[in-house]
């Protein structure tokens, strides 16, 4: 044997013997995320503020598991159809798990696509239940399902009631005609009858879509309808226009709650409507701000973000943030990118020390997350603010909202 | 259901229509002279509408006075694009007219995406979240002015076509073309001329749009659809047709979304559509070809 033969049997010899343990190959590779979310349409600026929860996730991760992450970012432009090119094109270009799309239409067409291709998905938010009870072994959602974000909803608006001493009798019901509006609307009427200790009734629904650019008639009917409260599912634009007709149509009920969708406490809803955006209600998955991840992530944020404040992001940037480092914590400890291998080592999840409220992420056999909290966010002095449950609130909860008029 | 609240969606409804009916009404005008189907038409206005909110951005101009500087650069516009671009396609089949145009509206969605990206943008005028008490009756101020300042612009395009001689010229241009020519009017610059007045009408739309929606680059494709549903009903080419259609259009969502389900309210619109084509293919206020 010469000096090269020698050298290429003691290389193949040194690359058996590691390959099994597969740490050269996992070690050297970066873990490829397809963020899919909606940052243009009409969704943009919650997708926007989702991506910056993704934008700020790398560096985080790889100081904390040292995993180098590679972010695909693709915009489905708030639509169901782009959203499954999208996650096709970004499977095609090596995505090795895809993460969004905060829509729960959308989610429902990447879940297909994952499933078909046989690459993870996790969804960061979107609440339609179906999602996660189709059979799929590589759908993964780290957020409530509709059923759950109603269930603690409606627990939160009895909770404000009891704590403001007030009793509504009457609500009109207002929400997007979307896959979300109607999951949601489902759940409230399923849960309704069995939530006894809610002194209201719903006195009138109504639909619209979710694209409106004028809500005139939604808020002449709902005034029309004399409840004593808005209980609202909505999105962010039909949000402030819902709140500029009321002003308009000199309609001040005792409030504005949401028992749990996006829009009033978003970023733009303070900056377009100003004073006008305080004392409504959202009743939603929340971060918690003294968890040992939120600071480390808010550090990042601010970095990344200087003049912006996480408290406008939490939900968007949090949960969008956990997605990938879930992604991030099953690469770590799968030593690979194999899908299956990936989505068995996600099935495996058990994160603690998270930035959202609620129980230790744990996907159960349908790939969901069970226990994730709620908190009551009232928008005060043009900040999101939580009111309830009382152990994570900042400030007092106000209802009736002062602008009430009987 | 009480009268005041009926009251108060049709008149919504009716005064928003009139805004639809001007944008309209430059539709109308450009194809019953120029015989041209402009499908950027929305897509100009969203144009419009970004103009009156940079104006606003930058001078805190309000959007109804912004009205005359948009007009004036919109009327230039139209101008320019009828001589430089549209002329050409005169005499061409309409297919290639149809594409011409879908083109410049694809590359006007495209290019306000560039300059302004996707997130809706909007004006704050102090009148806005104001409203007239009428007895039991609420009238949004911004939606009134809104329809007012269409209601003058459609009289004053009246009144140019029916009285001056430019426009008796135009109108020429449009019963007969080739006598038109016979008698020695420059068929070419009235065609100009008539974009530019159609033109006009959607900078006026625009301005007074921009205090009642939030504006996106994605709101040209649903304003030129809107366009021609109106025109449609009310008659192509008929003037006064397209501010009847944007008031009934206007007014029968309005009424759909209180009587009916508001998330269907769009399609009454195209209900009305498909009926008035079966009945009276014309429009309403068109005459028989």
């Amino acid at each position: 044997m010469d000096r090269r033969q020698f050298n290429i049997a003691a290389g193949a010899g040194a690359l058996a013997a590691l390959s099994p343990f597969g740490i050269v190959r996992a070690q050297a590779q970066k873990l490829k995320v397809g963020v899919i979310l909606p940052r243009s349409g009409y969704l943009s600026f919650i997708g926007q503020s989702c991506q910056k929860g993704a934008d700020l996730a790398p560096g985080v991760i790889k100081e904390m598991l040292g995993v180098d992450i590679e972010l695909m970012n693709a915009d489905f432009e708030t639509s169901v159809d782009t959203a499954r090119t999208r996650a096709e094109r970004l499977i095609q270009e090596g995505a090795h798990v895809l993460v969004g799309p905060f829509d729960s239409g959308a989610a429902s067409a990447i879940a297909q696509v994952a499933e078909q291709r046989g690459v993870p998905f996790i969804i960061n938010i979107a609440a339609a239940p179906q999602i996660t009870e189709q059979g799929y072994k590589f759908v993964f959602r780290n957020f409530q399902t509709a059923g759950d974000i109603v269930r603690n909803g409606l627990d939160l608006i009895g909770e404000l009631f009891q704590a403001t001493n007030t009793v509504p009798r009457t609500a009109v019901y207002m929400h997007v005609n979307d896959t979300f509006g109607q999951a949601m609307t489902k759940g409230i009427q399923a849960l309704m009858p069995t939530r006894t200790q809610l002194p209201f009734k719903i006195v009138d629904t109504i639909s619209y879509d979710p694209a409106a650019k004028d809500l005139t008639v939604e808020v002449s009917r709902a005034k029309a309808a004399n409840a004593d409260f808005v209980l609202y599912v909505c999105r962010l634009n039909d949000a402030i226009l819902l709140r500029r007709e009321m002003v308009k149509q000199r309609w001040n009920p005792m409030g504005i709650i949401s028992p749990g969708s996006p829009g009033m406490y978003e970023e733009q809803y303070f900056k377009t409507l100003g004073k006008l955006s305080d004392y409504s209600i959202s009743n939603v998955p929340w971060y918690n701000p003294n968890a040992k991840l939120t600071r480390v992530v808010e550090k990042a944020f601010l970095k990344q973000n200087p003049n912006d404040k996480l408290v406008f992001h939490g939900l968007n940037a949090g949960f969008t943030f956990e997605a990938i480092y879930i992604a991030a914590d099953a690469f770590k400890r799968a030593r690979s990118t194999d899908p299956k291998v990936l989505a068995e080592a996600i099935r495996q999840t058990n994160i603690t020390d998270k930035m959202t409220l609620g129980a230790p992420i744990k996907f159960n056999a349908k790939g969901q997350v069970e226990g994730i909290g709620s908190a009551c966010v009232q928008n005060r002095d043009g900040l999101p603010t939580v009111v309830l449950p009382k152990n994570a609130a900042t400030a007092q909860p106000v209802f009736p909202a002062p602008y009430y008029k009987r | 259901m009480s009268v005041d609240l009926v009251a108060n969606v049709v008149i919504a409804g009716v005064l928003t229509g009139l805004v639809y009916g001007l944008m309209a009404l430059g539709l109308s005008v450009i194809f019953g002279v120029v015989r041209v189907v402009n499908f950027a038409h929305g897509e100009m206005m969203t144009v419009a509408m970004y103009a009156a909110t940079l104006l606003f951005g930058a001078l805190k101009l309000d959007p109804f006075l912004a009205m005359l500087p948009v007009a004036a650069a919109f009327f230039v516009l139209g101008y320019a694009l009828q001589k430089g671009l549209i002329n050409p396609f005169i005499t061409r089949p309409e297919h290639s007219q149809f594409m011409l145009l879908v083109a410049l509206a694809i590359i006007l969605v495209n290019g306000m995406l560039l300059v302004f990206g996707p997130d809706a943008r909007n004006v704050q005028v102090d009148y806005q979240l104001e409203s007239f008490e009428l007895g039991r009756i609420l009238v949004d101020k911004a939606r009134l002015y809104a329809a007012g300042a269409a209601l003058v612009t459609a009289a004053g395009l009246f009144f140019f076509f029916r009285k001056t001689l430019t426009g008796k010229a135009i109108r020429a241009c449009a019963d007969n073309h080739l006598g038109a020519k016979v008698v020695g009017l420059d068929v070419k610059h009235l065609y100009a001329l008539t974009f530019g007045l159609g033109s006009v009408c959607l900078a006026v739309a625009g301005c007074a749009m921009v205090v009642l929606v939030d504006v996106t680059p994605g709101l040209g494709p649903y304003y030129t659809l809107l366009a021609f549903v109106i025109v449609i009903v009310g008659g192509l080419g008929s003037m006064g047709g397209a501010l009847v259609g944007g008031v009934l259009i206007g007014a029968s969502e309005a009424l759909a979304g209180l009587f009916i389900v508001p998330s269907a309210k769009s399609m009454f619109s195209f209900g009305l559509l498909i009926l008035v084509l079966l009945f009276r293919p014309q429009g309403l206020l068109g005459k028989k070809q």
